[in-house]
């Protein structure tokens, strides 16, 4: 923060702005890199516990933070013109390849989410997270804000036809993501509060029959899991149960490091993964989750200040949309494994053991990056 | 790039928009953060006890280690009851996610009978959790493999090895012994439920059964970390189990094989007492079973098979067995002659052949007279009374006694009540009185049921070990011991509890003794053929009992009555008698008489005197 401070005279003067300092060069925002390095290696710490000790998983995850940060650098340097520019013909590929995935994808328990290529497997919706919210951001960006009716409709087109190709996947989990990634472009546009309650209100009608027709009968399953685990104690429950076991054992200061019985004893499924905050809960307690939430709520902060920094409504429109998308993650994921929300396959940002989400997020950040330094004669 | 409705763009009230709605959108994180650490707060703060409890008991496993039984033996050191390891097929039904398949899969690799489901069904429902239930027993090496082999698609199918008990000599000791059973549902309310935590096996009948406490030992408990699979990865305490105590027996396995070589395939028992220690020496019932089929829950063919054989072999007979004495009541009812005074050893009755009441025509006949047409001799004393097995001597001593004395003085030989005897299921007989009779069957007692009763006929009923005792309490000239098979626990030896004695000049003793050695070795003696070759005095009488009513003047021929309808035939006897140290008493099931009965004693009382059978 301190940082940042400092910039701010400088970048009054126009001249001054000219040169800057090593980090403003090369489109690094310090604060934000600080407080990722600080969660990346919290995650990495706590991987390894939750992997059973296992090195080579977090050398593994070490190397996805190192891509991530590449991939972070590299998107920073890019100008938001052209991050505007390409936008929209990554969502035409991104959309190519959803088609693609829906004609020759391959899958995995009932549902067909991965396109391979070349021995690479790797999920098109997961791009999409990206490239929605840039889309809907750029077209936004050219129009007079807050948005009207016709430009709604246009966005709500541009979320609509994605998520439904990923709805059909199925993926209800990413289809909502992904869905609510385009809401919040709007809702940082400025959207009309009768459209806000609009939207509410229709929700909350369609609840009903979505849960008649749309949702799959393990979708329903889940929901019904969350809100009473003890009804189906060894099968759907069972991961619920042992994960608030796992929290609620941990108390305040946690058993240790490395001492968490739910996660070592196997009682806690997918511990490096998507419920590894159950580790982190069992083994550092109240106290950890804590320290992880102040780390978490930092970066959110400073992603809101980049947003009411920026100098271009895009960048503004972005910046928030991407602290709020990050958010989401870690809501939707540390919700879930307390048994406030139903289990979806939503990872806790950069702790959680995986690549794909990491590169995602590390993307995100990177325009993150270029936004916080985009130049003041640079795009209005 | 730039297009005409830029220039459209309020740049300061967008800026203004997007400023109230990042504000906005911070409130919106930071509520939804506080809830989420709500959440965490109540979970790891609020609630820390119940989860804390909850991963414990996750993680811990209090095990039960079931006690060695203690094992069996002879008194020679012969083991009758043995542990032997066994391999049980158990499920942990947490670890199943689907029982149905996971049943189904098991009976592709491994047979599981209907009752071993539902012994399974029925300990499923009562289990702790994360306590292995127990599928099947005795696993084969071959299904063991087979288990091995699929163990990896089987999650929660444990395979476990057991101690079981095992008879090594199966049918012979069937009934002296009892065996073991698995636990059966009305059992599991009454035994004490942590002391038989893991274990799967109680004391059914006999021994088993009557020193179960001794034998069961007390439970031992470890904790143990196991993981989410229920393997266990390390002891974190661990309370040794208290072995059972062993037991030794008086039963000797040579007297119980000797016994049972003579009774051979014929129905019948045979109990041998030492009457100095009140020991039982040998203690068969045929026919007998495979003790071993109970142990893991008896097919129910093979059950059914002996449940409704006409030859009753779950039948106990040497303690259930309820057998009218017949005359083998004799020396006893001697001895009740000469207590009352009724009697000496040289009184005499006349022996016409027959008997009748004084004012009454019916003729009570004396066995000898289908025989010779006559009576054993003009005057009999106690001494031919008792060898020749003389009718009309005791219906005179019974008329004169009447039946309440007849029971006051037998009822110390033990008749008439259960022995004591350290087994199960022993039945008590009947030592018929008036009331008896009164209380039992409503009616009076008329006097011509004394004249059946003085020779062991009507109402009266003895199990073979009653008899036994008797003989024994005769052998001890008086002193009299609750029969025992129990020698000593972890030798430390059980003496047999005394009970009041009976006490009586010698010469009473003497003069049934005389009657009885006589018996063998007299030259009438209705048991001579014993005394060929023999080197020692033993002393019997012999008795004969009726399986169905003879009527008045007919004349039974055995060759005109089905098999099942002949005579018992019984025969009681000690030896040496100069200074006893068995008696024994024996029935043969439709035997015909007696003599089918007497070999089996010499044969029994050779082995205890000489370790060996003299007879071929």
């Amino acid at each position: 923060m301190a940082d940042y401070l400092r910039q701010m005279p400088h970048q009054g003067s126009a001249d001054l702005a000219r040169r800057p300092s090593a980090a403003s060069r090369f489109h690094i925002d310090i604060p934000l890199l600080l407080l990722l390095l600080v969660l990346t290696a919290y995650g990495l710490v706590v991987l390894y516990s939750g992997s059973g000790k296992d090195m080579g998983a977090v050398v593994r995850q070490g190397r996805y933070f190192l891509l991530g940060y590449f991939v972070m650098f590299t998107i920073a340097q890019v100008s938001l013109a052209r991050i505007m520019r390409w936008a929209p013909w990554f969502y035409l590929l991104g959309l190519a390849m959803l088609v693609a995935v829906m004609l020759v994808g391959v899958g995995a328990k009932g549902a067909q989410r991965w396109l391979s290529l070349g021995g690479f497997r790797f999920q098109p919706s997961e791009i999409m997270k990206l490239m929605l919210p840039l889309t809907v951001a750029c077209y936004l960006a050219d129009r007079s804000l807050p948005p009207r009716f016709f430009a709604i409709l246009v966005c709500l087109g541009l979320m609509g036809v994605p998520a439904a190709l990923i709805l059909q996947q199925p993926d209800l989990g990413t289809a909502l993501l992904i869905a609510a990634s385009g809401l919040f472009v709007l809702f940082m546009a400025g959207l009309g509060w009768r459209y806000i309650l609009g939207a509410v209100v229709l929700a909350g009608a369609s609840a009903w029959p979505a849960w008649m027709f749309v949702l799959k009968d393990y979708q329903k399953q889940r929901i019904l899991t969350m809100l009473d685990p003890e009804s189906d104690k060894l099968g759907a429950g069972w991961n619920i149960i042992q994960s608030k076991t796992a929290i609620g054992s941990g108390g305040w200061e946690g058993k240790g490091w490395m001492n968490g019985t739910q996660s070592h004893l196997d009682f806690l499924p997918e511990s490096h993964t998507d419920f590894i905050i159950a580790v982190l809960s069992e083994e550092f307690g109240l106290r950890g989750v804590l320290v992880l939430m102040g780390i978490y709520l930092l970066i959110l902060l400073r992603g809101f200040w980049i947003g009411i920094r920026a100098r271009t409504s895009f960048g503004r429109m972005m910046a928030g949309t991407l602290t709020l998308t990050f958010f989401v993650y870690i809501f939707v994921n540390m919700g879930m494994v307390a048994g406030l929300l139903p289990v979806v396959g939503v990872p806790l940002p950069l702790v959680s053991a995986g690549g794909t989400s990491v590169v995602t997020l590390m993307a995100g950040f990177g325009i993150l990056m270029a936004i916080s330094t985009e130049k003041s004669t640079g795009h209005r | 790039m730039p297009s005409p409705h830029i220039q459209l763009k309020d740049s300061h009230r967008e800026t203004r928009i997007n400023n109230a709605r990042t504000i906005l959108a911070v409130l919106l994180v930071l509520g939804l953060l506080g809830a989420i650490v709500t959440r965490y707060y109540a979970l790891q703060i609020t609630d820390y006890e119940v989860y804390r409890t909850e991963s414990e008991r996750n993680r811990v496993q209090l095990q039960p280690l079931p006690p060695k039984r203690g094992l069996i033996y002879d008194r020679n050191g012969v083991l009758l009851a043995d542990n032997r390891p066994s391999y049980m097929l158990s499920i942990v039904r947490e670890q199943v996610s689907d029982l149905e398949a996971t049943l189904a899969e098991l009976a592709e690799l491994v047979p599981v009978s209907d009752s071993d489901l539902d012994n399974f069904n029925k300990k499923l429902a009562r289990r702790r959790p994360y306590e292995a239930v127990p599928l099947r027993f005795r696993l084969t090496e071959a299904e063991r493999a087979r288990l091995a082999v699929n163990r990896y698609r089987l999650p929660g199918v444990v395979v476990d090895a057991q101690l079981l008990r095992y008879y090594p000599h199966g049918e012979l000791f069937s009934h002296a012994i009892g065996y073991v059973g698995r636990i059966n549902e009305r059992e599991v309310t009454e035994l004490d439920e942590t002391d038989y935590r893991g274990t799967f096996h109680v004391g059914k009948v006999g021994v088993e059964k009557y020193y179960e406490d001794i034998l069961h030992g007390d439970v031992g408990y470890q904790n143990v970390e196991t993981n989410a699979h229920g393997r266990v990865l390390r002891v974190l305490e661990r309370f040794d189990p208290k072995p059972g105590s062993d037991l030794v027996l008086h039963l000797d396995i040579r007297i119980q094989r000797a016994a049972d070589e003579a009774l051979g395939d014929r129905r019948g028992a045979v109990v041998a007492i030492d009457p100095l220690t009140g020991g039982v020496l040998a203690l068969v019932s045929k026919p007998g079973f495979d003790t071993n089929l109970f142990v893991n829950g008896i097919s129910s063919a093979d059950y059914s098979a002996l449940r409704d054989s006409l030859d009753v072999p779950l039948f106990n007979r040497a303690i259930q067995g309820q057998y009218p004495p017949g005359s083998t009541i004799k020396p006893f009812m001697s001895m009740a002659g000469l207590e009352s005074g009724l009697v000496t050893p040289q009184s005499t009755v006349a022996d016409p052949g027959w008997y009748s009441l004084p004012g009454d025509s019916r003729k009570y006949r004396d066995w000898i007279l289908r025989i010779r047409g006559t009576g054993h001799a003009p005057r009999v004393d106690m001494k031919m009374a008792i060898a020749e097995s003389c009718d009309v001597y005791f219906y005179d001593l019974g008329r004169r006694l009447t039946i309440d004395r007849m029971y006051e003085y037998l009822r110390p030989f033990g008749l008439g009540e259960r022995t004591g005897i350290d087994t199960t299921n022993e039945r008590r007989g009947v030592l018929p009185s008036t009331r008896w009779k009164r209380d039992a069957m409503g009616q009076p007692w008329y006097p011509g049921e004394t004249i059946s009763a003085s020779i062991g006929q009507g109402y009266m009923l003895t199990s073979p070990m009653q008899l036994a005792v008797a003989t024994s309490v005769v052998a001890s000239k008086g002193v009299r011991r609750t029969p025992r098979l129990l020698e000593s626990v972890d030798g430390q030896p059980v003496a047999a509890p005394l009970l009041e004695p009976i006490i009586v000049p010698d010469e009473y003793w003497d003069a049934v003794y005389e009657g009885m050695v006589e018996v063998v070795h007299g030259q009438r003696g209705t048991a001579k053929i014993l005394a060929k070759d023999i080197q020692y005095l033993m002393a019997g009488k012999t008795g004969t009992a009726q399986v169905i009513g003879i009527a008045q003047n007919s004349v039974y021929n055995e060759a005109d009555v089905a098999e099942r309808h002949r005579h018992h035939g019984l025969f009681i006897a000690f030896a040496p008698a100069e200074a006893p140290t068995i008696a024994v008493a024996i029935i043969v099931e439709n035997g015909g008489g007696s003599s089918a009965a007497t070999p089996i004693a010499r044969k029994v009382i050779d082995t205890w005197l000489f370790g060996e059978t003299t007879d071929g």
